[in-house]
């Protein structure tokens, strides 16, 4: 059953039974990468491939960090597609303009902690928004779409890591965004330890390029 | 009620005339051409105010008035490069405040998407501005526009302009890297970079330049960068379609005259099931008419400024304006 149209990938919800073996119970997500049309195929080969494969491992190596996510049962790259638990709950995405200040506090620094865990361990998720995250009814916080991450360890790659959580606060919870952020960090910096700081000055800083400034001052050329 | 628009960004100055019916009676520009190298902020400012007056007398003719049948002006308050944007607004307080007329600063960078939405009867669209000087994804939400993707290093005009140059094409360069990738036949792999929805081309723009050194064939270089470069502006505009849910998307700025832009985003917008809508190519790039119809939807939303008010903002974001004339 198709669950999420997404601009990527098709999110097919289906039994453990039909999708892998059937001895198998409970239900699965089947995350496939559509072909574009509007790309040349090359490109797009290329693209769903690297994405395919690289989700699944991010996937399993954010879960050796601490972080949840979802168990990885099969990844498919000549279909360009990963098989994994389905994991129950609430996307983030709705609950957080609804919690009262202190339940939003606390989720939001889970958020933050999780992030931090993910930079320790040279992961950086490329797609921070409250839509990838699902909180279980135990509290813990799921991040559940690495489709855009990759690996890096420099300040630069997890700063734009940052920035994107951010704007994404901005474009979907603008109402409470500044405090979200904020709580956000104060998690990251906990969990992270030495070198948050310069990691979230560097975020700030990416904020202020990619937009007219004195010429001295950008890439231009 | 007769608007004239003076645009003053970057390259081009501009003046264009529009009524409130929506009608464009002219929309007149000049454009700085650098002699060699990227654009300087002075120079370019000289050339805009040397021209001013020329720019001005033809915009007037054009549009068969007298200089005293305006009723409002209004100049492109920012973002922009800061010698220039002053000397437009320089010039848009000098004729309100000799004309005794209202003006108002409007931000550039939803001009482009108001002058869209006026022409093309586009509703309510996920806009992608891509110029020399901003790429972004726009889109209306909540009483502002928002910024779902932009650039978080250089331009994609920007990128197509300097490894143009680099390879010893004249300014501007787009329409001949897009002419040259035509014959292009082989796709050489290139740095690919989306991050959630923003995008980088400073890796992709060096790599290319890179190749051409290395000796690559040119056209499929050409066909290569633009290949790779508009798939990752195209994935953005459909990740910010996909999540704003919204049925309508509108290609404007100064590299939507590129044809296989044109194409790849409107095979996107029809696999969303959505309208694909872009401006002739008089109004995509930087123009004075699209000021002016922006001043016009401001000033009949009710929204005054004083000349105290009209000091320049270099870095004016999309997101701060207050948009006024649009409550959905």
């Amino acid at each position: 059953m198709l669950v999420k149209k997404g601009a990527e990938a098709n999110l097919y919800l289906e039994s453990f039974a039909k999708a892998l073996h059937r001895a198998g119970k409970g239900k699965v997500v089947v995350k496939a990468r559509i072909p574009k049309r509007y790309r040349i195929a090359e490109l797009d080969i290329r693209l769903r491939e690297s994405r395919t494969a690289q989700e699944a491992k991010l996937l399993s190596d954010a879960k050796r960090a601490g972080v949840p996510t979802p168990v990885v049962f099969e990844v498919d790259k000549s279909n360009m597609r990963v098989v994994m638990e389905f994991v129950e709950g609430r996307q983030v995405k709705l609950v957080l303009d609804k919690l009262r200040p202190a339940g939003r506090r606390r989720l939001c620094r889970l958020i933050g902690k999780n992030i931090a865990r993910l930079h320790r361990a040279g992961i950086i998720h490329g797609d921070l928004t409250t839509s990838n995250m699902i909180i279980k009814p135990d509290g813990r916080v799921y991040f559940v779409d690495f489709g855009l991450g990759g690996y890096d360890k420099s300040t630069e790659e997890r700063g734009v890591d940052l920035h994107l959580m951010k704007r994404a606060l901005q474009s979907v919870h603008f109402r409470v965004a500044d405090r979200a952020y904020a709580d956000i960090l104060s998690g990251y910096r906990e969990e992270f330890g030495e070198g948050a700081e310069e990691i979230i000055e560097r975020a700030k800083d990416i904020e202020s390029r990619g937009r007219y400034v004195p010429k001295e001052e950008r890439a231009w050329r | 009620m007769i608007c004239l628009g003076i645009e003053g960004t970057a390259h081009t100055f501009g003046i264009g005339i529009v009524n409130s019916a929506g009608k464009v009676l002219a929309n007149s520009t000049r454009t700085y051409v650098p002699e060699k190298g990227g654009i300087h902020p002075r120079e370019a400012a000289q050339f805009h105010a040397a021209h001013a007056r020329a720019v001005l007398d033809e915009a007037l003719r054009t549009a068969k008035i007298e200089i005293e049948d305006i009723d409002l002006v209004a100049f492109s308050q920012g973002p922009g490069l800061g010698p220039v944007l002053r000397t437009a607004a320089t010039a848009a307080r000098a004729l309100a405040v000799w004309l005794d007329v209202p003006i108002i600063g409007v931000n550039h960078c939803i001009a482009h998407m108001e002058i869209g939405r006026l022409t093309e009867g586009a509703r309510d669209p996920v806009a992608l501005y891509v110029s020399g000087g901003n790429t972004q994804v726009i889109a209306f939400d909540a009483g502002h526009y928002r910024i779902f993707g932009e650039t978080i290093d250089i331009p994609i005009g920007n990128c197509l302009d300097v490894f143009a140059r680099e390879i010893g094409i004249p300014h501007p360069g787009g329409p001949t890297v897009e002419k040259l990738a035509k014959d292009g036949k082989n796709y050489l792999p290139l740095p690919y970079v989306v991050k959630g929805m923003d995008l980088s081309f400073s890796g992709l723009m060096t790599e290319a330049i890179r190749r051409h050194r290395e000796g690559a064939n040119i056209n499929d270089l050409c066909f290569s960068l633009q290949e790779t470069a508009f798939a990752a502006l195209v994935e953005v505009t459909e990740r910010a379609l996909a999540h704003t849910e919204k049925k309508e998307v509108l290609l404007t700025g100064g590299v939507a005259a590129n044809g296989r832009l044109r194409e790849m985003l409107k095979l996107m917008a029809r696999e969303h099931h959505a309208k694909f809508f872009v401006p002739p190519k008089e109004l995509c790039g930087d123009q004075g008419a699209m000021i002016a119809w922006n001043g016009i939807l401001a000033y009949k939303s009710g929204f005054r400024q004083s000349i105290e008010d009209t000091k320049v903002k270099q870095r004016w974001r999309t997101d701060e304006v207050e948009v006024t004339w649009r409550r959905s």
